[in-house]
C-alpha cells in the first residue's frame, strides 16, 4: 500500500487484492493521515488492483463519510470495467466521481 | 457418474485465509475451462461468504470454516459453511446496504455480490448453529461447447 499527501489531497494507490483483510489496513492508515494532515480529498487510485469485494467498497464509504463530514470529496481514477460495476451496483458512484484516463 | 468432480477444504477463520480460500476455489474450478470473468465472479462470492463467516459468523473468533466444491458437468456448486452465531432473519440479513457491523465500514453489499455474480445462491442458517451459504456457477453460458484434444 502506498500513500501520497500533496497539501490536503490524499492519493490511495490501493492493493493488487482488496479484500477484508487489507482493508482493515488501508482504514486504520488512512484515517491517521486524514487526521493528521488536515486532508479534505481522497483519491483512490484502482490501477494495481486486479480483485475487490465488499469489504473495499466499504473502505470507500466509510472514508467518504469521514471526508465529507470535513466538507471534502472523494474521487476514483484507473477503475477497469468490472471495478466500474460493483461501484455501480453498490450506489458509491451517486457520491463519487469516477475519472476516465483521458480527463 | 462421469464429469464429476470434488474438493473440501477445512481452515481457519482468519482474514488472512480469504485469498488462499478464493485462490483454491478459482483453481479448482479452471478444470471447466471457465473465462477470466467468470473466475472473478467466484473469487468475489467466495470472498464475501468467507469474509461473512469471519466477521459475523465467528465475530473475529478463530474457529474452522468449510468450503465444499463440487463440479458437475459445467456447473460449479460452492458450499460456504460455519458454525458460528448464525442469523435471525436471513431475508433481512441479504438485504442490499443490511449490515449488523457499520461501525466496522462494512458495506453490506455481500450477499448482493453474491447474488449478482453467481446463478444460484441459497443461506441455511439457525441462531447459534452456525450458516451455510449454498452458491452455484453455470461456466459456459452462451458459448458454444468446444473439446480439446488432449496432447
Amino acid at each position: 500500500m502506498k500513500y501520497q499527501v500533496q497539501e490536503n489531497c490524499l492519493t490511495i494507490f490501493l492493493p493488487h487484492e482488496l479484500d477484508h483483510h487489507n482493508a482493515e489496513e488501508i482504514r486504520k492508515e488512512s484515517d491517521h493521515l486524514i487526521e493528521r494532515n488536515h486532508i479534505r480529498y481522497i483519491i483512490f487510485d484502482f490501477e494495481q488492483t486486479a480483485f475487490c469485494d465488499s469489504s473495499g467498497i466499504g473502505v470507500i464509504m466509510g472514508r467518504y463519510k469521514r471526508i465529507y463530514m470535513l466538507g471534502g470529496e472523494v474521487c476514483a481514477v484507473h477503475t477497469n470495467e468490472r471495478m466500474k460495476k460493483m461501484l455501480t451496483m453498490s450506489g458509491v458512484t451517486k457520491i463519487m466521481h469516477i475519472y476516465e484516463e483521458d480527463e | 457418474m462421469e464429469n464429476t468432480n470434488e474438493m473440501q477444504l477445512i481452515f481457519d477463520s482468519r482474514s488472512s485465509n480469504e485469498s488462499f480460500a478464493r485462490v483454491t476455489v478459482a483453481a479448482f474450478m479452471t478444470a471447466l475451462n471457465p473465462t477470466v470473468e467468470e473466475v472473478s465472479d467466484v473469487k468475489t462470492a467466495v470472498s464475501e461468504a468467507v469474509t461473512n463467516a469471519i466477521i459475523h459468523g465467528y465475530e473475529s473468533e478463530v474457529h474452522n470454516i468449510y468450503i465444499r466444491c463440487r463440479t458437475e458437468e459445467r456447473t460449479l456448486y460452492v458450499e460456504v459453511e460455519d458454525k458460528g452465531r448464525g442469523i435471525e432473519d436471513v431475508e433481512a440479513a441479504m438485504e442490499p446496504l443490511f449490515t449488523t457491523k457499520p461501525e466496522l465500514d462494512r458495506s453490506g453489499m455481500g450477499f448482493s455480490f453474491m447474488e449478482a455474480f453467481m446463478d444460484g445462491l441459497s443461506v441455511v442458517s439457525e441462531p447459534g448453529k452456525g450458516t451455510t451459504v449454498k452458491m452455484k456457477k453455470i461456466v459456459g453460458k452462451g458459448r458454444k461447447l468446444w473439446t480439446a484434444q488432449p496432447l
